[in-house]
C-alpha cells in the first residue's frame, strides 16, 4: 500500500525465509568473516575471468540461500538480481543458471534494497510465493570497469573506498516454514540526487545527499520518528559519506542517535584493513544486511532496522564527459516479531 | 571554474558542508615517501647503470638503453607478484614517475586483460593508460626538436 508520497507498507509482512553470503579472501580477513556462508580464499574462485568468479558469488548466495530454506529452484517464481558490471552481465548469467524467471536491475550499489523493496511488493501482493533476490560485487571485476587495472600502482586518496568482493541473496516469501523469521514493514524508494560532486574517487561523499533525502522521506512518509528503529544502517556512504549524511538529517530536524546510525561499508572490515574510507560495491550491503544483520536480528540484538542502501549511478563514460554523480537510496525495514 | 559556475546555491552550500568531513591527502607525508621511495628507485637504476658500465662493454651514454630495459623488467617481475600496487599506494609520484611506473602501467593493464585474448585484450588494452605518455611525449619531443631545428637554421643557436 502506498503511504506518503513515495513508500509501501507492506501489511502482509513477507518473510525473509532465509538468506545466503558469499564472498572473497578480503571479506574472510574482515569484521564479519564468521557471517558468510562461503568464504572464497582466492579471488578467482576457481574461475578463468574475474566477471566469472563475480558471477559464481551470486550464485553461491542464491543456492545457499535456497538449500537453507529447503526450497527448490522450480518452486520459486520469481528473481530479482543487480549488479555494477555493465549490462549487469554477472547477474543475467546467473539467471541463465538457476532458470528462475527473472528481473535484471540496476541501481549501483543500491541494488540490494531495490531488489528487496521489490521482492517484498511482489510477494505482499501475492504476485508470487517466493521471490529471490540478490546483489553482488566482484572488486577486481569493478576495478576494471570503473577505475584502473587491479595491479596499477596508482595512489588512492583516503577518500576512496574498497569494492567488496561479495555478494547476499535473500528468499523472500508469503509462506514461511518456521517461526521467529525477520519480515520487511516498508520500503521508501528514493529519487536520483546529483550535488554536483565530480570526484568518483569520493563516493560517499556525493552519496550522502541521496541517503539523507530517503531517509527524510521515510519518516515523513510513515510519520514515524527516528528512535522507532533500534538501528538506522547506510549500505556503503563510508567514513566521509555517514558523517557528512548525519549532519544532513541533523539538519533536516531529524534527532538520530549516533549509536544507532552506522554504515554497512564501515562494520565489514577491520580497521587495519587498507580500504581507505571502507568498504563499498553492490556486494556490501546485500552481504552484510543478509549475513550480519539478519543473524543480529536473529538473536534479538535488534529488533526494528531500517536498511538504506545507498548507489552513485555514474558510469566511467559519464565521469570523462564530465557529468557530475547522480546517487540515489532505497530504504527497506525490516523487524522481527 | 566554468563547473563551478554552474552549480546551483544548494549544491554550492553542499560542497562546503562535504568538505568539512572530507579527509584531506597527506601531501607533506606523500611528498616525503615519494622522495626517498623515488629516489631510492634511481639509486637501484644507476647501480645497474654501472654494473653495465664496469661488467659489459658499455659506456655512460650507451649504458641507457639496458638499463631502463632492466628496470622495466623487474617492474613486470614487481607487478606481476602483486607488490608494485603497494607500492604505488604507498609511494605515490615516488614508484609512478620513473620509469617503472610507465611499465607497471603497460603491464598492469595486459595483465587486466588477459581474460578477453590476446589479440582484442592485451592487444587492445596494454597501452590503455600508457597509450597517452606515449602520444603526448612524442609529440612534445617532436615540437622541441622542431623549434630547436628552427633556432638552429635561424642562427639563434
Amino acid at each position: 500500500m502506498l503511504k506518503g508520497k513515495q513508500s509501501w507498507v507492506f501489511e502482509n509482512r513477507p518473510v525473509i525465509a532465509a538468506a545466503g553470503v558469499s564472498g572473497g579472501p578480503f571479506e574472510a580477513n574482515g569484521n564479519l568473516a564468521e557471517d558468510f556462508d562461503v568464504l572464497h580464499d582466492d579471488l578467482w574462485m576457481g574461475e578463468d575471468s574475474y566477471e566469472k568468479a563475480h558471477r559464481v558469488l551470486l550464485e553461491e548466495a542464491g543456492q545457499t540461500a535456497l538449500n537453507k530454506a529447503n526450497i527448490q529452484k522450480e518452486d520459486v517464481q520469481f528473481y530479482i538480481a543487480g549488479d555494477l558490471i555493465n549490462q549487469i552481465t554477472p547477474s543475467s548469467l546467473s539467471a541463465r543458471t538457476i532458470q528462475i524467471p527473472y528481473f535484471g536491475i540496476f541501481g549501483a550499489c543500491s541494488t540490494s534494497m531495490e531488489g528487496l523493496a521489490l521482492a517484498s511488493f511482489i510477494v505482499n501482493y501475492r504476485g508470487a510465493d517466493y521471490v529471490l533476490t540478490g546483489a553482488s560485487s566482484h572488486n577486481a571485476a569493478v576495478e576494471k570497469q570503473f577505475r584502473y587495472p587491479t595491479e596499477y600502482g596508482g595512489q588512492k586518496p583516503p577518500t576512496a573506498q574498497w569494492t567488496v568482493t561479495g555478494a547476499g541473496a535473500a528468499l523472500v516469501t508469503s509462506k514461511p516454514s518456521g517461526q521467529n523469521l525477520p519480515f520487511t514493514t516498508s520500503a521508501t524508494i528514493g529519487k536520483v540526487i546529483d550535488m554536483g560532486l565530480t570526484d568518483p574517487f569520493n563516493m560517499g561523499g556525493a552519496m550522502a545527499p541521496a541517503a539523507a533525502d530517503t531517509i527524510t522521506a521515510h519518516f515523513k512518509d510513515m510519520q514515524l520518528d527516528p528512535s522507532h528503529y533500534d538501528l538506522i544502517v547506510t549500505g556503503d556512504l563510508g567514513r566521509i559519506g555517514q558523517e557528512t549524511a548525519y549532519e544532513l538529517l541533523t539538519n533536516n530536524g531529524l534527532k538520530i542517535d549516533r549509536e544507532r546510525f552506522k554504515d554497512c561499508g564501515l562494520m565489514i572490515y577491520k580497521d587495519d584493513q587498507p580500504v581507505q574510507s571502507g568498504g563499498s560495491g553492490a556486494g556490501c550491503s546485500a552481504a552484510v544486511l543478509y549475513g550480519h544483520l539478519l543473524n543480529q536480528l536473529k538473536q534479538g540484538t535488534y529488533r526494528r532496522i531500517l536498511v538504506v542502501a545507498t548507489g552513485a549511478l555514474l558510469s566511467p563514460l559519464t565521469f570523462q564527459q564530465s557529468e557530475s554523480i547522480p546517487c540515489i537510496a532505497h530504504a527497506v525495514s525490516i523487524e522481527m516479531t | 571554474m566554468s563547473k563551478k559556475a554552474n552549480k546551483t546555491p544548494e549544491q554550492q552550500q553542499y560542497e562546503q558542508l562535504e568538505q568539512k568531513h572530507e579527509l584531506k591527502r597527506p601531501v607533506m607525508k606523500n611528498c616525503i615517501r615519494a622522495f626517498w621511495v623515488g629516489g631510492l628507485i634511481c639509486v637501484v637504476g644507476q647501480a645497474i647503470t654501472y654494473f653495465y658500465i664496469y661488467r659489459f662493454d658499455f659506456t655512460e651514454q650507451t649504458a641507457g638503453n639496458p638499463t631502463v630495459a632492466t628496470m622495466i623488467f623487474l617492474s613486470m617481475l614487481l607487478t606481476g607478484f602483486g607488490v608494485y600496487d603497494r607500492l604505488g599506494q604507498f609511494a605515490g609520484a615516488g614508484s609512478a614517475v620513473p620509469v617503472t611506473g610507465f611499465g607497471n602501467a603497460v603491464i598492469s593493464a595486459a595483465i587486466e586483460h588477459r581474460t578477453e585474448g590476446f589479440v582484442l585484450g592485451v592487444g587492445g588494452n596494454m597501452f590503455k593508460l600508457a597509450g597517452a605518455v606515449i602520444l603526448f611525449g612524442v609529440f612534445s619531443a617532436f615540437v622541441v626538436a622542431l623549434i630547436k631545428t628552427l633556432l638552429i637554421m635561424w642562427g639563434v643557436i
